[in-house]
């Protein structure tokens, strides 16, 4: 076995045992979690048996099979990337909403206490991010 | 016509105070100011004015407050709306002209235009052939040419507040809400206006900043026009 197989061998059961260890003191929600894990089983599967890299690579027309795996990787890479640029996007969205909803509330708030809390609030609900419900 | 002044404002304190006394003295108008996360003392510039102000916990950009404004008039039924800079750039003399148009139900949204008629705002080169570049590229994506789409000074009516309260941009967001308003074939109009030169402050946008401004507002315009329409 060649030093670079058991430095990928190292690598994703390193990899591996961070995740666990992250979802365990809960740093990492599952959902993200899935995704890690399944990218390290595949780098150790490859790792172990690297044999199955090669008809692949023959297939695809790669002469060095592992570089096959240097593919994936960035692939995944790739792809973990543009999930998290999509999952940045709605927490920004979010976010945004909650300010405004926050600000809109302290609004109220201030002009309840200048009136002495005697004004109809029943009416006025916060509006939502989709216009009142 | 219930109108009301959303006035945009963050890090204002300086100029914000003398530009909403001149907002109350020109018309019957409700204002809000908008205190878009300030860290400066303009709150207390804001309260002490007597006009009505929501103030953001954290800094939204220009979109998100102006978006603020927007919901709020959207629920209180304003018939227009006018967004006036909070950095008073904006002459308050001038509102009238804006919402002429909408009084007479010719347009459904007004934009204050530095470049309509010929001005004595001065500029270089490179930001003339900015603008140039964005006038081009309003009239290829709205089928219209706008001259000046980067324009904050504006005015709406209840059809395009109800609209744009629910999808305006946060980011780039003057330029984009042309291209949303076209998409749903709202009436834009510009008319002619004249800045002042910022009374305090520095504008956001000089020097290699303003091609990296350029090269944002260009993409988010082509996004805009490409994106399916909101949910």
């Amino acid at each position: 076995m060649s030093n670079i197989s058991l430095l990928s061998i190292a690598g994703s059961v390193a990899s591996f045992v961070i995740i666990v260890v992250l979802t365990r003191q809960r740093k990492i929600r599952e959902q993200y979690a899935l995704i890690w894990l399944a990218m390290g089983c595949l780098i150790l599967v490859f790792s172990v048996f690297r044999s199955l890299l090669d008809p692949i690579a023959r297939f695809l027309g790669i002469y060095y099979a592992p570089s096959l795996l240097i593919i994936l990787i960035v692939f995944f890479g790739m792809v973990l990337g543009i999930h998290f640029t999509i999952v940045l996007s709605k927490l920004t969205e979010n976010q945004t909403k909650l300010i405004q909803d926050i600000g809109w509330v302290k609004h109220r708030l201030d002009q309840l206490e200048k009136s002495g809390g005697a004004e109809d609030t029943s009416k006025q609900a916060v509006p939502g991010p989709e216009g009142p419900a | 016509m219930k109108t009301l002044i959303i006035v945009p404002a963050y890090n204002e304190a300086r100029s914000i105070g003398p530009l909403l006394r001149e907002l109350k003295r020109e018309g019957p108008w409700d204002i809000l100011v908008i205190n878009d996360g300030s860290t400066d003392d303009t709150e207390d510039v804001v309260r002490g004015s007597g006009v009505s102000w929501i103030s953001l916990p954290l800094n939204l950009g220009i979109g998100g407050a102006v978006q603020t404004g927007l919901r709020y008039a959207r629920e209180k039924h304003y018939q227009i709306v006018v967004q006036v800079d909070g950095d008073g750039q904006h002459d308050p003399r001038q509102i009238e002209r804006l919402i002429q148009p909408i009084l007479r139900h010719q347009a459904d949204a007004v934009i204050g235009s530095r470049f309509l008629q010929k001005t004595d705002f001065r500029s270089n080169w490179h930001r003339r052939t900015g603008i140039r570049f964005l006038q081009f590229l309003s009239r290829l994506l709205a089928g219209q040419s706008v001259t000046d789409c980067t324009s904050g000074f504006r005015a709406f009516n209840e059809k395009a507040v109800s609209h744009l309260a629910d999808h305006y941009a946060v980011d780039y967001p003057e330029p984009e809400a042309v291209i949303s308003l076209f998409k749903q074939r709202f009436r834009i109009l510009e008319v002619p206006v004249a800045m002042r030169s910022r009374k305090a402050g520095r504008s956001s946008i000089s020097g290699w900043a303003s091609i990296y401004y350029l090269y944002k507002v260009v993409v988010s315009m082509v996004i805009e026009f490409i994106r399916s329409p909101h949910e």
